[in-house]
């Protein structure tokens, strides 16, 4: 079957069987290689995409399921400003260890962040506790994603002319 | 070239276990060292210079605009080893961390000596030669500089990538000199001076992992990430029970599916650590692969492994647990007589489960034969037991097998097999076409080397003023003729072997056809949580503060024998002292059902002592609040970003292990297939945990494995302060710890 995706602002026409997941488009066919493969039932978060801007797992979403939905991925969201301002703080707090799940972290962070701009410890964990991370960077994902959240939403930007 | 073969699944297997004394640990090391003086000796390495280029050595590479390649030899699981081993060579080599591009060596061991990501062991056998690496190339680029200003090498000093004439001023960057350097003779490594860890620029401070700026991009590091042109996509599927063998299956039928390419049994074979008997599917994409193979009927033959279960081996514990141990490990004083005399008597049995490595990078490789040659991409710990494997399954010579490292989503001790790597050649060569092989997660949970389970029959004895005197330990593990199974063993040496008068271990064993292999910390995973649990029973028993129990135990500074170069009772004593200090242990006042534990142990050369704050629900669910972790690595933490990091993950590792995780066996097969019913810690359960370090005099050593051992005890240990109930088996069980 044909199909025609909005991947990361771009359009593209795939010939996939009807049941093929998401993931496996963005994989195989698309070859964006950063939407991650780790369970395939939707447990651990590796594979979390944004449709329209909800986070979603691309390992349980059918290709024919996705119809019109723009598709944002890990290779895409640095384009959005909470994307850029989380792939920062992931770098300054230094999160990551193997590095295969953070892709799928800061695609839940970023969708976390759209919804609520200063989330709670509590928002934090309700958001993120799908996306497994074996090497257990969960204190550092925390930091990363409250430094995204307090750099400069509605804040005052540092350069102040005249200061 | 002189090939020096190292045998290096012994050496690896050696160092990893730790179950190497001190002896040993050297001749690995000198090995290494012996790696890197003959790689100066090797054509297009010493003296060349290629392109724009110029090579110094087997590890360093200089360009005209002072950009230096560093070869980054080890694999890289996630600890932080591309960047960390680098930075030894960068200070020695007096350049600045921003003129350094990292590149990843592929597996030859003999450039490159031991390659392997396991036993915590690339810093206390690369901290040497390595810096020695970089000391040797800064002096040929020195020793350059002053011939062509013709002065003397000593009126020349180095920094930031540049070579400086005191007394004139002159100055010339590396990569001006490095042609010139590369033509000059090597030093001897040995010979070359080291910098004064006081002028350290580099090691000692934080460097973010090398990579991280394209991971959080999702750029394509994986070994799953592997493209080769016209590979095909393959999935294998082996007999759920350990061992069984392929009877017959519909080929005819998944031949026909759509995408599918191939379909063909592999006879395999009866190691289980080898090519193991399957079916193979191999499409145009592994989403049609893995499809197929939900139609794929195989009639198989299960062996005598069916047999076994998590209740069959429980039901051989009964029965050895009333014997005495079958063979005898230790035996110091009488243990017997002074249980007999002792004031108070304490009896108990421990268990843990077996649990599996679940990396979450399922296993995967890319492999392409031609002819007699293969080229394979693997996210692997351990290369050359899976190139020896190759060789043999193949028939193909060993030197005919290319290797290069994928980054591994995390290793944890499984990629230390390679029976994935064999399976992906075996396949590219029947089918004569690149393969990609990926496991889906059930593969991957139900095909591991799962670290054993084990049983451990305690007494101890205190006399009247609360001191132990007598220590008896029945071990049940599984293994045959006297013989553990891989990583089911224990050594002799454990805390407070040594600091009791009487004591007597022994153990017996069950054998069994299930694989075994090394999960990080391997042995001390298991038994820091039996040894630790049950040296604060005792102290609780004798009425002392369970800290304070430990250190009186630990008794005067001095060398036991011990893994490595054996186990030193200050430092032992200094970590549980620092812990103390940055926990307030015992100070702070906690609300009902919440408590702190305390542990120690000292595994793959590091100690570390934790304290645990732990709350307990009224329904029995356990609640982290918060750790304390205190590290005795030597004299260097290298990279204090990654090792902060790393702590905390090996911590949230053994958290898990104690709160999630059990693999249970029921006809010779794993039940467990997925994160619902196996999973790691999750980010809900992780407590903020805190690190500290102490800087001891000692050579620095590994951070991989240490950390987590104690993790488990000191949680069940705070479980026992904040309730009175004491676990004494693993995972922990909610539905036991009700009010």
């Amino acid at each position: 079957m044909r199909y025609t995706l909005h991947v990361n602002g771009r359009r593209h026409t795939v010939d996939v069987d009807s049941d093929t997941p998401l993931l496996w488009v963005l994989r195989d066919t698309i070859d964006l290689k950063g939407t991650k493969f780790g369970c395939g039932i939707g447990l651990c978060g590796a594979c979390t995409v944004h449709l329209d801007g909800a986070p979603a797992r691309a390992c349980l979403t059918a290709i024919s399921d996705v119809g019109n939905k723009a598709v944002t991925t890990i290779e895409g969201i640095g384009a959005t400003a909470i994307g850029a301002r989380l792939q920062k703080a992931w770098l300054d707090v230094d999160v990551v260890q193997c590095g295969y799940c953070q892709p799928g972290q800061i695609m839940s962070a970023a969708a976390l962040l759209a919804q609520n701009k200063m989330p709670s410890e509590g928002d934090i964990a309700a958001a993120m506790n799908g996306n497994i991370c074996r090497c257990g960077t969960y204190n550092r994902i925390r930091d990363a994603i409250a430094q995204a959240a307090q750099s400069d939403f509605g804040a005052v930007p540092n350069k102040r002319k005249g200061a | 070239m002189v090939h020096t073969r190292l045998s290096p699944r012994a050496s690896a297997i050696d160092v990893f276990t730790g179950n190497t004394s001190r002896r040993d640990f050297l001749k690995v090391s000198a090995a290494a060292g012996g790696g890197l003086l003959l790689s100066f000796a090797l054509p297009g390495f010493a003296g060349a210079a290629t392109g724009d280029a110029a090579v110094l050595n087997a590890y360093v590479r200089v360009t005209p605009d002072n950009v230096v390649t560093i070869m980054a030899k080890n694999p890289e699981i996630g600890q932080g080893v591309m960047t960390m081993l680098p930075m030894l060579i960068a200070e020695e080599l007096d350049v600045d961390w921003s003129q350094v591009r990292i590149e990843q060596a592929i597996a030859d061991h003999t450039i490159y000596g031991r390659q392997v990501a396991g036993g915590s062991m690339a810093t206390p056998l690369e901290w040497d030669p390595l810096r020695q690496v970089g000391a040797a190339a800064r002096a040929m680029l020195v020793n350059a500089a002053a011939r062509r200003w013709k002065v003397k090498t000593g009126d020349c000093v180095t920094a930031h990538g540049e070579v400086t004439h005191t007394a004139s001023g002159r100055t010339l960057t590396y990569g001006a000199l490095a042609s010139a350097a590369a033509k000059l003779p090597v030093p001897d490594l040995g010979s070359v001076k080291l910098k004064d860890p006081k002028d350290y620029t580099i090691i000692g401070h934080s460097i973010p992992g090398y990579e991280s700026s394209k991971l959080v991009k999702g750029e394509p590091l994986f070994g799953i990430d592997m493209v080769v042109p016209g590979m095909l996509h393959a999935v294998f599927q082996k007999c759920p029970v350990f061992g069984g063998k392929v009877v017959s299956a519909n080929l005819d039928a998944i031949r026909k599916l759509p995408g599918v390419r191939h379909a063909f049994v592999v006879e395999g074979g009866r190691d289980l650590t080898g090519l193991m008997p399957g079916v193979a599917i191999l499409a145009d994409s592994w989403w049609r692969a893995d499809k197929a193979r939900r139609q794929l009927e195989v009639k198989w033959e299960e062996g005598a492994t069916r047999r076994q279960s998590s209740a069959s081996f429980a039901r051989q514990v009964k029965a050895l647990r009333a014997k005495a141990p079958a063979h005898s490990l230790r035996h110091d004083g009488d243990a017997a007589a002074a249980l007999k005399g002792a004031a108070r008597v304490l009896e108990t049995a421990y268990h843990y489960p077996f649990i599996a490595h679940a990396p979450l990078e399922p296993m995967n490789c890319t492999a392409h034969v031609r002819g007699r040659k293969v080229e394979i991409w693997a996210p692997t710990q351990n290369p050359e037991p899976g190139r020896s494997l190759v060789a043999q399954t193949l028939g193909v010579d060993a030197d005919d097998i290319t290797i290069h490292f994928r980054r591994s989503g995390g290793g944890f001790g499984r990629r230390l097999m390679n029976d994935y790597m064999v399976e992906a050649a075996w396949l590219s060569k029947v089918a004569g076409a690149p393969v990609k092989l990926v496991w889906n997660r059930t593969d991957d949970m139900q095909h591991d080397f799962y670290r054993p389970g084990g049983w451990h029959f305690l007494k101890g004895g205190l006399d009247a003023s609360g001191k132990l005197i007598a220590w008896q330990q029945h071990f049940v593990s599984f293994g045959r003729n006297g013989r553990f199974a891989l990583a089911a063993g224990m050594e002799d040496t454990i805390f407070p072997a040594g600091r009791v008068a009487n004591l007597s271990v022994g153990y017996s064993l069950i054998p069994f056809g299930l694989p075994t292999g090394y999960l990080r910390a391997p042995g001390s995973n298991a038994l820091a949580f039996v040894f630790q649990s049950f040296l604060d029973e005792l102290a609780h028993a004798a009425g002392k503060d369970p800290l304070q129990f430990q250190i009186d135990l630990l008794g005067k500074d001095e060398m036991l024998p011990g893994r490595g170069s054996g186990f030193n009772t200050a430092r032992a004593r200094g970590v549980l002292e620092k812990v103390r200090e940055v926990s307030d242990w015992g100070r702070r006042k906690l609300p009902p059902r919440t408590g702190e534990g305390v542990a120690f142990y000292y595994s793959h050369l590091g100690y570390f002592a934790e304290v645990v704050e732990a709350a307990v629900a009224h329904d029995g669910q356990v609640k982290i609040n918060k750790v304390w972790a205190v590290g005795d690595i030597g004299s260097q933490v290298i990279n204090p970003t990654a090792a902060v990091n790393m702590v905390q993950g090996a911590i949230i590792d053994g958290l898990g292990e104690a709160l999630n995780q059990k693999i249970t066996i029921e006809n010779g097969r794993v039940v467990e297939s997925n994160f619902d019913t196996f999973s790691p810690l999750l980010l809900k359960q992780a407590p903020p945990i805190e690190v500290h370090f102490i800087k001891s005099e000692h050579s620095p050593t590994g951070l991989g494995e240490p950390p987590l051992p104690p993790a488990i005890p000191a949680l069940c240990n705070a479980i026992f302060a904040a309730t009175g109930k004491r676990i004494r088996t693993l995972p922990i069980d909610p539905a036991a710890l009700k009010a």
